[in-house]
């Protein structure tokens, strides 16, 4: 839309939304969020940008092979880390029996493959609303003069 | 005729919803069917055994963590199909 | 039972009632209006509704979020309904999702996005 207000007001207040999406991502093993809840504020961030823009800044911003690898790696990143459990000798998935150091809790680096799951959903779920919204308003030209 | 139909449907089904729920056990109750040693024991050990504060975020990629990837499938199926239908050539 | 049994029983379970009247409003409005947007809409109604009703057997009177302490003993609410219903959640937006894409598909090739209009095209009876 072509507002002057939305446009000074979302450029503004963007980069605190992507840091509290990152935030409810990163701290998932020690407050209240998680994988999913963080990734929808991410999506709903470059959503935010999309509307307030024109969609072609914002496919210019995250294009669409980027948001391909990214999904691709998020669900690659939660099956890399079941495997790398196998490989170090316990079962799939397991996170105390296989030697994942879990530090003392309360820390951001503790609790073994808690937190890394957490991040490859968290990215896999920004990228999957962002590639939905970017999906399902793109016009193509000759689908107009239908009948 | 069809909106008669329709309000009889709906009314049969409230009735059936309403009998059930009526034979169900108090909101809120601590000692409920479903507050049994399964919660317990995840809501006790599960600073021992997986260090993290946050024993939902322990359930569902710790003990639970099979459900998870089978999510995160269904998310990686869904995007494929819609993206599939829309960008045909 | 009689009725004032059965109104202190849904006074009592309140949650459930209400999430049973959701149900209710949920499924009349898929079934009645012809625009397939609205109908979209009334499955994801349908859905949070048992959504409702499946968190709320897990609350306990007088318990907090089961976010742990170091060295304090609280009593927490059942986590566990909460965990399940986080992959079905999940799972709601997937459908929706594909549900939408198919109507764009239906409007690019009919014109139209009425269930009578569509069928009456076909060439099919209406009910």
């Amino acid at each position: 839309m072509e507002d002057v207000i939305v446009r000074y007001v979302s450029r503004f207040i963007l980069p605190f939304v992507q840091l509290y999406g990152l935030y409810v991502v990163l701290h998932g093993h020690l407050s209240p969020g998680g994988g999913f809840s963080g990734g929808a504020v991410i999506g709903a961030s470059m959503i935010l940008y999309a509307l307030s823009f024109n969609l072609a800044a914002g496919s210019k911003k995250l294009s669409h092979d980027v948001s391909s690898i990214l999904e691709s790696s998020g669900a690659l990143i939660f099956a890399g880390m079941g495997l790398i459990s196998i490989l170090l000798g316990a079962n799939f998935l397991a996170n105390r029996a296989a030697g994942f150091p879990l530090g003392t809790p309360g820390n951001l680096f503790s609790s073994g493959s808690i937190a890394i799951i957490t991040f490859g959903v968290g990215i896999k779920v920004a990228s999957t609303m962002i590639t939905l919204f970017y999906s399902l308003i793109e016009e193509e030209d000759h689908s107009h003069d239908h009948h | 005729m069809r909106k008669l139909l329709i309000l009889f449907f709906l009314a049969v089904i409230m009735v059936v919803m309403v009998a059930t729920v009526v034979e169900m056990p108090t909101i809120g109750d601590p000692a409920n069917v479903t507050n049994n040693e399964v919660p317990r024991r995840y809501v006790e050990e599960s600073l021992k055994e997986t260090g993290a504060l946050n024993v939902i975020a322990s359930i569902i990629t710790d003990y639970r963590a099979f459900d998870t990837l089978g999510e995160a499938t269904v998310l990686f199926v869904a995007i494929a199909a819609a993206l599939s239908n829309l960008k045909a050539h | 039972m009689t009725i004032t049994e059965i109104v202190l029983r849904l006074h009592a379970n309140s949650y459930y009632f209400f999430a049973i009247i959701l149900f209710i409003i949920g499924f009349h409005t898929m079934l009645t209006h012809n625009n397939l947007i609205k109908k979209v809409i009334g499955m994801n109604i349908m859905d949070m509704a048992i959504f409702l009703f499946f968190v709320a057997i897990g609350y306990v009177r007088g318990g907090r979020s089961p976010i742990l302490e170091p060295g304090v003993n609280h009593t927490f609410i059942n986590p566990l309904p909460s965990a399940l219903i986080l992959t079905g959640i999940v799972v709601a937006v997937s459908v929706t999702a594909y549900a939408l894409s198919l109507i764009v598909k239906l409007y690019k090739h009919y014109g139209t996005i009425d269930a009578e209009e569509i069928m009456r095209i076909r060439g099919g009876g209406s009910l």
